[in-house]
């Protein structure tokens, strides 16, 4: 009798623990937005997006590094996608099992975990320097690309990878080659889920700091980028160098700087959300 | 006659008699032997069962046939196959064209997840045919041919994965029979789906015969004593017996095939 209530009072505690563990990370999100939006929420408007920075917090505006964080944006897409998901339908589709693809996969999965900021070092030697790019939109493109790739390359896999094999057999039976497989059925069989990896994929690269701050993309830039070889900023950047400063009127800036990248990234998960519901009903 | 005549004369009355071959086939998967040295000829416009007990390299035998093994790791295959007198792994066999030959349908009806024609005029797609009438044509005929029609023709454009499961593996046939193959493999292809629907299916392949060789793997022994003329039993990746299916099920010559078909095993 007694070890049964033990038992029941263990579990009660561990659901009691187990609550506000869960919790501990979403209050901890709540108070930090509420926090931001109390501090940025009455400096969004127009202007705010559409002003070019300025040495006076309350004429300065985000318009620079939103313009660069879409061309990154945009440019790194460019880069990571063909290159990413043929690299992946190489690994599962093409490439025999054995100790070099058994390799590759381990390295290409460790890469994902690799500090962003050793990619910014790699960026700056290889596409900045030897490239000579210079600090770029393109040399940060591709920097951030390599950033994502096993990324890209891990989350393409797992979409191939849950169609069923059946399909395969049916489409090799059918007298379909590899590539009519996997243009004709693999590729629009898994697409909602390798849309949902990019668009994770991308939604770090939004975020990322260090990687371009080492690759020289400037706190201040008088302009938007116009071409791909432009020197540029991005929001996160901006942020930062707001961050820094003295004056109160930049606290403010950053919160709502901060906030249109919140936004940014939630609309881009919840589209990605959107995509894996409506694929995973498909295959149901 | 020359020498050179007379083996040519008798090798086409071999392409006439027999229109699947093997020669001392072997196959491993990595170091197990699958197959175990096996020896047949299948007669053409015929239905030819394949039975044994799961394990004995049936299914395997049976996807020689087509080359479905190629892509497994690990499978090593010596020996021959022939169809029609040609050997199907030499160098310059065109695998894709071979396929398009040899037809087969599989265990679990496994129709591709677009629509019902889309399903059914694949085959002819990647093949690189465009012509609407034709595939339309093609597709009315084939989906005829395995009695859908009737059930499906309003709906040609909604999802193949909606149909049910009988319907789904007529489809699959149908879709084989769109390329027009001299042979169809099929591997225990109504063993998941309900008695009516199987029945559906044996009487299609009854009919089919008179202008498909067809094989077939088959777990339950009613089934190839209704529809095949010639059974060859399999076990541990040999075979073990090899007749007229009338023979096979009241007089086997072995005793391992009369104690299999007898339930004592398997």
């Amino acid at each position: 009798m007694n070890n049964i209530r033990k038992n029941r009072l263990k579990d009660q505690a561990f659901k009691i623990w187990g609550i506000f563990c869960t919790l501990l990370g979403l209050v901890l999100l709540a108070v930090f937005i509420g926090n931001i939006l109390v501090d940025g929420i009455m400096r969004i408007d127009w202007e705010f997006v559409m002003n070019l920075p300025s040495r006076k917090p309350e004429k300065a505006g985000i318009y620079t590094a939103l313009m660069g964080s879409i061309w990154v944006l945009l440019l790194t897409t460019l880069i990571a996608l063909p290159v990413g998901i043929a690299a992946a339908i190489y690994l599962e589709e093409y490439s025999k099992k054995n100790k070099l693809s058994t390799i590759l996969e381990v390295n290409i999965s460790n890469l994902a975990g690799v500090p962003s900021i050793i990619y910014g070092l790699l960026g700056l030697e290889v596409f900045v320097r030897i490239l000579e790019m210079g600090a770029s939109v393109l040399a940060g493109s591709f920097t951030l690309a390599l950033l994502i790739l096993p990324i890209v390359i891990v989350s393409t896999r797992e979409a191939l990878k849950a169609v069923p094999k059946s399909i395969r057999d049916a489409s090799f039976a059918m007298g379909a080659s590899k590539w009519q497989t996997v243009y004709h059925q693999l590729l629009p069989a898994s697409f909602g889920g390798i849309l949902t990896g990019i668009i994770l994929a991308l939604s770090r690269a939004v975020g990322e700091t260090a990687p371009l701050i080492v690759i020289g993309a400037l706190a201040y830039v008088p302009f938007a980028p116009s071409s791909a070889m432009d020197e540029f900023s991005v929001l996160p950047i901006q942020i930062f160098n707001w961050i820094t400063r003295p004056q109160h009127g930049f606290v403010e800036n950053a919160a709502a700087a901060i906030i249109i990248l919140l936004l940014i990234t939630f609309v881009m998960n919840g589209i990605a959300v959107y995509f894996r519901n409506k694929w995973q009903k498909k295959f149901k | 006659m020359s020498k050179d005549k007379k083996e040519s004369v008798i090798e086409s009355s071999i392409k006439r008699k027999y229109k699947l071959q093997a020669n001392d086939v072997k196959v491993w998967y990595g170091d197990f032997m699958a197959i175990k040295g096996i020896s047949m000829d299948i007669k053409p416009n015929k239905v030819t069962a394949f039975i044994g007990p799961s394990g004995c390299g049936k299914s395997t035998f049976l996807r020689l046939f087509n080359r479905m093994n190629d892509y497994v790791d690990g499978f090593k295959m010596e020996g021959e196959i022939n169809i029609d007198g040609s050997n199907i792994n030499d160098k310059d066999i065109n695998v894709e064209l071979l396929r398009k030959q040899v037809g087969m349908v599989f265990q679990k009806p496994n129709p591709f997840p677009k629509s019902i024609f889309e399903n059914v005029a694949y085959g002819l797609k990647i093949q690189g045919l465009k012509d609407k009438a034709f595939l339309e044509e093609r597709v009315e005929s084939s989906l005829k041919q395995v009695a859908l029609w009737n059930e499906v023709k309003d709906d040609l454009n909604k999802s193949a994965l909606a149909l049910s499961g009988g319907q789904q593996q007529r489809l699959c046939i149908a879709r084989t029979l769109a390329v027009e193959p001299s042979i169809i493999l099929m591997d225990e292809p109504t063993s998941a789906l309900d008695p009516i629907s199987t029945a559906k299916i044996e009487e299609l392949i009854y009919k089919l015969k008179d202008k498909y060789t067809i094989v077939i793997v088959t777990h339950n022994m009613q089934q190839a004593s209704r529809i095949s003329d010639n059974t060859a039993f399999f076990y541990l990746g040999e075979l073990i017996e090899y007749d007229k299916t009338n023979k096979i099920f009241t007089n086997p010559e072995k005793e391992q095939t009369e104690n299999y078909i007898t339930g004592r095993f398997g």
